[in-house]
């Protein structure tokens, strides 16, 4: 291969592994480049290591193996400056405080920017809120949102800073349908028009199929498989990654969708 | 909501909302300002306020003893309450934010009990710390006991990796620790010394000197001016930690230095003037209630909410019992607690609406 880690661009992963000191989540994980415009879903069983892998990404877990970003290598990088590059969404949903959204974005950006000065913190919140339809919101405080709402500050939180990679902690769990969609939609929006890469931990398989380009699918502290959807989903692997078996069909609109008919019985996830 | 064709910039909207913060801001300074002189007034001999404002900007108008009284007596009280108040707010509300938890304040930590028991200490046994005498000992003695306090909180959070919530589960312990090592102190004190103890225990302003204003007003400043510098970092800290920390935010150094800044603060206020409580609690509440959590308004509405508390509590104190200078501690925790209760009813029906 001619493409060396320090020449690429977008995400590459090589012999990653984190945990805890009793119990090793990822063991020696390695994917192929994922280049820009990648929206890529991060699915598998609970407790697979879904939110450890982003969360060593983003350097907010102490992991070993290497991590390039556009050619740079993660691990060498001062944590403050990773984070910079990094937009990571925790699974949690933003604290009900009595923090308008407004000044919940202006101290994202004090912290996280500390290049722009004070009329840039201030287009930059008012081109976000713009973009992401969240006007009406800004002024109103966390306490009085709802959950979704609450999470597309966070969301518009993570992406006011412009970084280069999104990492998404299962960003919908906490939403309905409704704003299950308006997330991945606007995540998808940012990738395709920002040239980004953006990896999100899902766990609806048929949001993943829905929205992303690119599913990386973990079990067993490895990747079981990652690629293009249309390559990679079958019902082998879905019996492989969960234990259940499964149909991968297309619907009337051409998209892959998965349809579960039972739990196998006594899986033992690998 | 549609887009108009020109919507009003949300930096101009929330211009508004900056505003009418600096205003109550203002008003809360004015109100205190007013109390203080209120609160100068006030005492068994009879002050006029006009003599009192007059007093203070020409005091060789006044006759002798009348000076002695405002510049000696009066005025250190009042400074003292004032003082005293805006550290105990500014320390509640940094560790509110600090441990995420609207019921922390210098008391939940266990923060007072110690100073407490450092006083009784020092009481018993008579300390006098290189010949300082009494007056200094006793402070001296309860400071070093508030900070012993915190640093072993910090000590075992840090050490043991605790959470939030594990740290004030160890500062309730602590209170109990101490509350017990109080009593047994006051159980082996004579009859003089258990009279001091519980004397100091009731928090009051009447040890109050420029001297020992001069130290608490130093260290207000210098914590003041130290916390001006995390405003954003604690703001951002609001929205969530797991956020704050995806945005680069050294939560559990902000944590350890807050803290730090806490007990310094809270140590050095209730070494001088013994148990104040309530105010370290409702001052923050207060103030977040008025001005929300945009820690640059935040943090000096909750100090100038802390001063205001403690300035009326003043002057309570002198007018419930004529002739009577009742301790302070007493009147906070009188007045402080109905207070505190309808803050909570009043949000609570708000919440519930």
């Amino acid at each position: 291969m001619s493409v060396t880690p320090t020449s690429a661009t977008g995400l590459w992963m090589q012999d990653l592994s984190t945990g805890y000191p009793r119990r090793p989540v990822l063991q020696g994980l390695s994917l192929a480049p994922m280049p820009p415009g990648t929206l890529a879903a991060v699915v598998g069983p609970n407790a697979v290591g879904k939110s450890t892998l982003l969360k060593a990404i983003a350097g907010l877990r102490p992991s070993t193996g290497q991590i390039w970003l556009d050619g740079k290598d993660l691990g060498q990088l001062p944590a403050r400056r990773r984070l910079h590059q990094i937009g990571y969404l925790p699974q949690a949903l933003p604290q009900a405080s009595s923090l308008l959204a407004y000044e919940a974005m202006q101290g994202a950006l004090r912290v996280g920017r500390p290049d722009l000065d004070r009329a840039g913190v201030e287009a930059a919140i008012e081109h976000i809120f713009t973009a992401l339809d969240l006007r009406h919101l800004a002024l109103r405080r966390l306490d009085e949102l709802s959950g979704g709402q609450r999470q597309m500050v966070a969301l518009a939180q993570v992406v006011v800073r412009e970084p280069r990679l999104m990492l998404l902690d299962e960003p919908t769990s906490a939403l309905d349908l409704r704003w299950q969609l308006q997330v991945l939609q606007t995540v998808r929006a940012l990738v395709d028009s920002q040239q980004g890469i953006a990896l999100v931990a899902l766990h609806d398989l048929n949001l993943a199929l829905r929205f992303c380009n690119h599913l990386i699918v973990l079990g067993g502290g490895q990747v079981l498989a990652a690629g293009a959807p249309a390559d990679i989903f079958t019902p082998a692997l879905l019996e492989r990654a969960y234990g259940v078996r499964a149909r991968v069909e297309r619907c009337s609109q051409g998209h892959l969708m998965v349809l579960v008919d039972e739990a196998l019985p006594s899986h033992h996830t690998l | 909501m549609t887009a108009s064709a020109s919507p009003i910039a949300l930096r101009d909207r929330y211009r508004r909302f900056t505003l009418t913060r600096l205003l109550t801001l203002a008003a809360l300074l004015l109100a205190l300002g007013t109390a203080v002189v209120f609160d100068v007034s006030t005492g068994p001999s009879t002050f006029p306020f006009a003599d009192v404002v007059r007093g203070l900007f020409d005091s060789q108008s006044l006759p002798q003893a009348q000076q002695v009284i405002l510049w000696e007596v009066r005025l250190p009280y009042a400074v003292m309450a004032v003082l005293v108040g805006a550290s105990l707010g500014l320390a509640g509300a940094e560790m509110q934010t600090a441990l995420n938890n609207p019921l922390a304040s210098p008391f939940t930590l266990g923060l007072s009990a110690a100073a407490a028991v450092g006083a009784s200490v020092a009481v018993v046994f008579g300390f006098t710390f290189m010949a300082l005498g009494e007056n200094l000992a006793v402070p001296i003695s309860a400071f070093i006991f508030a900070t012993g306090a915190t640093l072993l909180i910090q000590m075992l959070a840090y050490r043991y990796g605790a959470t939030v919530d594990t740290v004030v589960l160890f500062g309730i312990a602590l209170l109990f620790s101490f509350e017990a090592l109080l009593w047994l102190m006051q159980f082996i004190a004579d009859s003089n010394a258990l009279q001091q103890i519980v004397f100091w225990t009731m928090g009051s302003l009447s040890r109050s000197t420029w001297n020992k204003i001069g130290i608490v007003g130093g260290v207000l400043l210098l914590c003041t001016i130290w916390s001006s510098r995390t405003v954003w970092q604690l703001t951002a800290l609001r929205a969530g930690e797991q956020q704050a920390r995806s945005f680069g935010v050294p939560v559990e150094r902000l944590r350890l230095f807050t803290l730090l800044r806490v007990s310094l603060l809270a140590a050095t206020a209730l070494s001088f003037v013994g148990t104040i409580g309530f105010v370290g609690l409702v001052g923050p509440h207060i103030s977040r209630m008025l001005l929300g959590e945009d820690h640059r308004y935040y943090l000096p509405g909750a100090a100038i909410a802390g001063a205001l508390m403690l300035s009326l509590a003043s002057i309570l104190s002198k007018l419930l019992v004529p002739g009577v200078v009742l301790p302070i501690g007493i009147i906070t925790a009188l007045v402080g607690v109905p207070l505190f209760m309808a803050l909570i009813l009043r949000r609570g029906r708000r919440a519930g609406a």
